[in-house]
């Protein structure tokens, strides 16, 4: 766990590996730089088209070169991938169900400094709403980049969120992934936790940190939101009776309210959630502002706790 | 234009016309207006000039048209249907439940629709990706998209024009339906668009401003665009909302809303003896 590279680091350098598929067309919205679709564009500067400060229309562009049979991953931050563009992705992406990738980079509050009208908290919500459209918010480097690949692979709308912040790789170079499979992280029996993205992390440090107190906690790693791995969520409310969420998003309609929908049909039992409890981020060093809105172990480990005692 | 192709265009526009006034009074809802007044272009590009197989309608290779005023589906499924990618008897079943023929375009639903429309100013968005695909495939086919004038409130129309020239688009082809009213009324009221011609320039396409229901200017113009290099084409279509329907000509409220049965048979019996006329 030594190395720590940002998710959109690993998705250009993803992006420029399977760019030797010529049907792949890469847009970006004057972001490359931080997207780091800029590495693509390095390789295959003809596939790489720069649409200006135009999120919306670029959505809308990405879905006639789809129409067109291109395998399109158009980037931009994921406040304007999900928020601003939200109209073209819905209606030019998700109504006819187009072959868009969605590169949403610097999600959640780690974007740090640039504060909330940078910070998408609310854009897991809005893409999963929308009919047909995959969501994927993987934890470290080396699963954005098996599932980037994978989003390539198949067809259809797919939502990637991605952060701006190094984070730890947490996944060996050969772990395996598929898009719609949880990870189980670590078995336990006393509690399950899922976790998304960069709470993935935190998440494995206070199931250690629980370990020590004699609490042994199954944690998960959901880095697929949409499809949710149903199977893997009841046989854990099943075989733990309780379940904790943690993402980097408000707590209304977000990894939390995916877990809720399919506990509440299938085996009901206590739940909580870590997450933004329903306000907007603030400037500041992201290591602040993790700790300012909950997003930490400590936090993680507190909830657990007083959700065994809910059993 | 001979004679003969003149002629025989506008009785299909006629056909067409009658078709959206079929379409709109059988929902009970729907947009006539703009289909009336964009309806001699939309048969002059399914007729004369789009590379289109009703049999292939997904051919990689075909001429794309994206109807970014997408309300105006009555005028979009009249063409297609008297060009045969269905049932003409179809139009009777628009906007209703059991239909395939939803109330703005799909393009999953309906043969020959090239693009899902309907949230105004992104069909030209989604042609610009068209025209940008076809660069990229070194193919030769034309991508055209229709918009309305009140459409132009909409900024992303702009976005997709800045790009479409940045890109030196020449295939494609932009139509402003210019028939000077969106639902509100006089365009220039609502939000002033004008000037429109000098607006595309501006933004650094190649511009011609034609009589929408002239067919011998429309020839000229669609022929002018396919030949000028290194930039996109805008023709703005000076045309009659309602046009051809005597009581829908230049009337605003007939934007979204459908003639009741003895108006719609009023409206056809119009259509039929022009048809007439013209024999």
């Amino acid at each position: 766990m030594a190395d720590k590279i940002a998710t959109r680091v690993a998705y250009g350098n993803t992006l420029a590996e399977i760019g030797s598929n010529e049907n792949i067309v890469v847009l970006d919205a004057d972001l490359s730089k931080s997207t780091r679709t800029d590495l693509f564009q390095k390789k295959y500067p003809e596939r790489h088209f720069n649409m200006g400060i135009a999120e919306g229309n670029m959505m809308a562009v990405a879905a006639g070169l789809a129409s067109c049979g291109k395998t399109v991953f158009a980037s931009t931050f994921a406040i304007f991938a999900a928020g601003r563009a939200y109209d073209s992705v819905r209606n030019s992406i998700g109504y006819p169900h187009l072959n868009v990738k969605i590169g949403a980079t610097h999600a959640g509050i780690t974007v740090g400094e640039d504060g909330a009208s940078h910070q998408a908290i609310e854009d897991i919500a809005l893409m999963r709403a929308i009919p047909g459209m995959t969501v994927i918010c993987p934890a470290d480097a080396v699963s954005t980049a098996a599932l980037v690949k994978q989003a390539a692979e198949i067809y259809g709308p797919v939502y990637l969120r991605l952060g701006r912040l190094d984070v730890p790789v947490i996944y060996s170079s050969d772990a395996q992934f598929s898009i719609g499979k949880g990870v189980t992280l670590k078995e336990g029996n006393d509690l399950t936790i899922i976790a998304t993205g960069y709470m993935a992390e935190p998440a494995m440090r206070a199931a250690e940190s629980l370990k020590a107190e004699g609490i042994d906690a199954r944690l998960i790693d959901m880095h697929t939101i949409k499809p949710i791995d149903e199977e893997i969520i009841i046989k854990a409310a099943r075989e733990t009776g309780a379940i904790l969420t943690c993402e980097e998003h408000n707590i209304m309609g977000g990894l939390g309210s995916a877990v809720a929908e399919v506990i509440v049909k299938n085996h009901p039992v206590p739940m909580d959630m870590v997450g933004i409890m329903d306000v907007f981020g603030k400037s500041g060093k992201p290591a602040d502002l993790v700790k300012m809105y909950g997003l930490t172990p400590e936090n993680i480990v507190e909830k657990a706790k007083s959700l065994i005692g809910r059993k | 234009m001979d004679d003969k192709t003149r002629l025989q265009l506008k009785k299909t526009a006629t056909l067409i016309r009658k078709g959206i006034i079929t379409a709109v009074a059988s929902a009970g809802s729907g947009h006539p207006g703009g289909s009336l007044s964009i309806a001699d272009i939309l048969t002059y590009l399914y007729f004369v000039e789009m590379k289109i197989d009703p049999r292939n309608p997904k051919d990689p290779d075909r001429d794309r048209l994206v109807m970014s005023k997408g309300h105006c589906t009555p005028g979009l499924y009249a063409a297609l249907a008297h060009r045969g990618f269905f049932p003409i008897e179809d139009l009777e079943s628009f906007r209703q439940a059991d239909s395939y023929l939803e109330g703005h375009p799909n393009m999953n639903k309906v043969p020959g629709v090239d693009m899902s429309t309907g949230s105004l100013g992104q069909g030209i968005a989604a042609a610009v990706g068209m025209a940008l695909a076809g660069k990229l495939d070194k193919k030769d086919y034309r991508v055209y998209a229709i918009l309305g004038d009140g459409e132009l409130d909409e900024g992303q129309v702009w976005e997709a024009a800045m790009a479409a020239a940045h890109y030196k688009l020449d295939n494609l082809t932009a139509i402003v339906d210019y028939n000077r009213l969106q639902i509100d009324g006089d365009i220039t009221k609502v939000m002033n668009p004008e000037p429109i011609a000098d607006k595309f320039a501006a933004f650094g396409w190649n511009v011609i401003s034609i009589n929408a229901h002239d067919f011998d200017e429309i020839e000229k113009a669609v022929n002018q665009a396919k030949e000028y290099k290194g930039k996109p084409t805008a023709i703005v279509a000076h045309s009659v909302k309602g046009k051809g329907v005597s009581y829908m000509e230049d009337q605003a409220q007939w934007h979204g809303s459908a003639p009741k049965k003895e108006q719609a048979e009023q409206a056809l019996a119009e259509l039929d003896e022009y048809l007439k006329s013209l024999e």
